[in-house]
């Protein structure tokens, strides 16, 4: 299931080949053909909603069949303003403001916000944005907090850190969208070129651009499977990602888990080679989010409908195979990732040089994907909380067994001959290891390296 | 015939200068062989350093056609992140100006109160022997966590910075002027403001100044410091925006950009000490 369907659909299925109506190779092709902007913005709002619910295909289809959609979107909706929501996304009413600042940091994890303001995004939605180049996450935390920046690129652990108060004063954050998927790699120096088992990365120096990363957490998971604990048995350093290349270089680190095109500008400049691409670790997963302040969506609804507007719409023609080189082009310059455009060519395309002679091609190296899963959230705090970033209970799963509990779900389809599910089962895998959102607590228990 | 000192030490530097260069350049040239043969459509996936052994470090040369590049268009404008070298530079320049105009006005009324009572000057004296030694890096977060803004907080740090030497300067410049002048004043029944302007500062300026020169040197090295952190415009924001595509050339042109600012900063102010130093 795409991002852009309709997720009240029983028909649909989470992974289909081809559309929900028949007609076309892919869903995004149907999307292509059927909906406009405003039909494409409702989608995304009630999806959000109703995924992060049900993440599984089953439980969602049963339970759609079971009460039926009206009733459905009714109970969703005392939760959970749908209609609200929906309306903010498909406004339009003058923005309160048109000239806005947001904060990128120069990696390609941001290409639909960098993309924006060459490629018009943000100015068909009658906005006027600044695209700010900024030296590093600290700062750009600092600078939204400081409301220098309306909105800001983030990793998505960001601004669950934020709302949390880890590291920062606790300020309610929101995670707007998730810009992209997968688009990370390990890479290691040269000379480590035989030592392609992590088993053998004993002592090593690795490097992950920030603490309350993604990398971070998928670096930590990689080494943990291998048997490594990556608090004693390596070092961890978070450095940022351009100093990432000099620094292996200059052979103070041996590698580095990172977002492109650091990873293939190592390779580019001969000092690194790719080991591994991250989809391989968990094929799917979430890296940098678009975020704003809580204060700013709810002062500014407008403003806020059409930035968003203006990056959904920049996502889904990033999502397109075919404009990747083109966008290459557009973000490839000194004003935005400052980069050699052969490296953002490879980056985005899929089809680059590993560091040891050979052509890889795998298109979905990194894809583009705005709907942030509930489930993300839940994976994340379960690490947070594995490698002791945060300590007490968090509550996951309040907000699904509301829902279920207003329409009396269980009960309805009981009453249909359904089974109702017990638990929601995975909703994904990292390296082979199934997550199941519905047990967090149990997932955090059963590693055998963790700090709790 | 001998040559003059002078002219001796401008053929010396000149001898340094292409020694220099020419070692530079014999030392970052490329290995003309390329390593091993890679496959054409692989090697135009990579750089040069890796496909035809080109040293990652620029010559001379490279850096010398660079430079001449940024003075042909210095002010070009293309777009929020990326400016010409002087837009860069005139922003630095009104950053410190700020900063070090701020850091004036405070350190030398200051000054002068310390050096004028040992009571202040001593009950002062561990505020500023704390204070002094710490990095402008240090200051940075703080300083963008309680103002809010980074613009202002680049600024709070090069006053910060360069408070110190003008403020420990002026103190020791007022407190070391010469009793006799002061007693002469007192049987003269000079009242304290004009003893104030026409003894006590007069007599104090060149050392005022000597720790103007060296904040002002301190200012401009926290600049640099100071934007590669906060980033948006500056000279170092450009050093940051160039490392981060590993432009060295770009970096070392900067450098030499900013050490030639750095000197004129210094030199208009030493001409300013010497046209207050008066021969005792």
């Amino acid at each position: 299931m795409a991002t852009f369907d309709n997720p009240f659909d029983p028909r649909l299925r989470l992974r289909s080949r081809g559309c929900s109506c028949g007609a076309h190779a892919s869903q995004s092709d149907h999307d292509a053909s059927v909906s406009g902007g405003e039909e494409q913005a409702r989608r995304v709002v009630e999806g959000a909603v109703v995924r992060a619910l049900f993440p599984e295909d089953a439980t969602r289809r049963a339970f759609l069949k079971a009460v039926g959609v009206p009733a459905a979107m009714a109970a969703i909706s005392q939760f959970f303003p749908l209609v609200t929501a929906t309306e903010a996304f498909a406004q339009t009413g003058k923005p309160e403001k048109t000239d806005l600042k947001v904060g990128f940091i120069p990696i390609t994890c941001a290409t639909p916000i960098i993309m924006g303001a060459p490629m018009g995004f943000y100015s068909k939605q009658g906005l006027n944005v600044e695209v700010v180049k900024t030296a590093g996450w600290a700062v750009i935390r600092d600078k939204t907090m400081n409301k220098e920046y309306d909105a800001a690129h983030m990793l998505s652990p960001m601004p669950l850190a934020i709302s949390l108060g880890l590291g920062a004063n606790p300020q309610p954050y929101t995670l707007s969208a998730i810009e992209n998927v997968n688009g990370q790699a390990i890479t290691l120096a040269m000379k480590h070129k035989d030592k392609r088992n992590p088993k053998d990365w004993k002592g090593f120096k690795l490097a992950v651009p920030f603490d309350y990363s993604m990398h971070n957490y998928l670096l930590r998971y990689y080494l943990a499977e291998a048997g490594l604990d990556p608090d004693t048995d390596v070092q961890i350093r978070s450095v940022p990602p351009p100093e990432m290349v000099a620094n292996l270089r200059a052979d103070n680190i041996d590698g580095f888990l990172a977002p492109d095109p650091v990873n293939q500008r190592a390779v580019y400049d001969g000092v690194g080679f790719i080991h591994i691409l991250s989809k391989e670790l968990w094929d799917g997963h979430p890296c940098c989010a678009f975020a704003a302040s809580r204060e700013f969506v709810t002062t500014m609804p407008n403003t806020y409908a059409a930035l968003l507007r203006a990056i959904m719409e920049a996502t889904a023609f990033a999502r397109k195979a075919e404009n990747r080189k083109q966008i290459a082009e557009a973000i490839a310059p000194a004003n935005y990732l400052n980069q050699p455009l052969t490296v953002v060519e490879q980056v985005l395309t899929g089809t680059f040089a590993d560091g040891l002679g050979n052509i890889v091609r795998q298109p979905d190296r990194i894809d583009f994907d705005p709907f942030p899963w509930e489930s993300f959230a839940v994976w994340i705090l379960t690490q947070m909380k594995r490698w002791g970033q945060l300590k007490g209970d968090v509550d996951y799963q309040a907000v699904a067994k509301q829902v279920f509990l207003a329409t009396d779900a269980a009960k309805l389809m009981k009453d249909a001959g359904l089974t109702p599910p017990t638990a929601t089962t995975k909703s994904f895998s990292v390296m082979g290891k199934p997550f199941d959102p519905a047990k967090p607590e149990d997932y955090v228990k059963s590693f055998a390296i963790k700090r709790i | 015939m001998r040559l003059s000192i002078g002219a001796r030490a401008s053929v010396l530097s000149a001898v340094i200068l292409v020694v220099f260069l020419l070692a530079w350049h014999i030392a970052v040239r490329g290995t003309t062989t390329g390593g091993p043969a890679m496959d054409p459509e692989y090697a135009k996936l990579m750089g040069l350093t890796a496909t035809q052994g080109k040293s990652a470090m620029p010559g001379p040369l490279d850096v010398g056609a660079k430079l001449i590049e940024h003075a042909r268009r210095p002010f070009y404008d293309n777009g929020p992140n990326d400016k010409g070298i002087g837009i860069q530079l005139g922003w630095s320049i009104l950053r410190v100006a700020a900063g070090y105009g701020l850091a004036v006005l405070l350190a030398i009324p200051l000054g002068f109160l310390i050096g004028m009572s040992p009571m202040v000057s001593r009950a002062l004296d561990p505020f500023i022997q704390i204070l002094k030694p710490v990095s402008p890096l240090a200051w940075m977060p703080l300083a963008l966590y309680t103002i809010k803004d980074s613009g202002a907080s680049a600024i709070f740090v090069i006053f910060i910075c360069s408070v110190w030497p003008m403020l420990v300067n002026t103190a020791f410049g007022v407190a070391s002027v010469r009793k006799e002048w002061l007693n002469v004043a007192r049987t003269l029944e000079v009242g304290p403001w004009r003893r104030a302007f026409t003894v006590i500062l007069p007599a104090a300026a060149p050392t005022i100044l000597t720790g103007m020169r060296i904040s002002i040197g301190i200012a401009w090295l926290v600049i640099v410091a100071a934007e590669m952190l906060v980033g948006g415009t500056g000279i170092g924001y450009f050093v940051w925006n160039e490392w981060n595509n590993l432009s060295i050339t770009n970096v070392i042109t900067a450098i030499l950009v900013i050490g030639l600012v750095g000197m004129l900063l210094d030199q208009m102010l030493a001409r300013a000490a010497r046209a207050v130093t008066f021969p005792e």
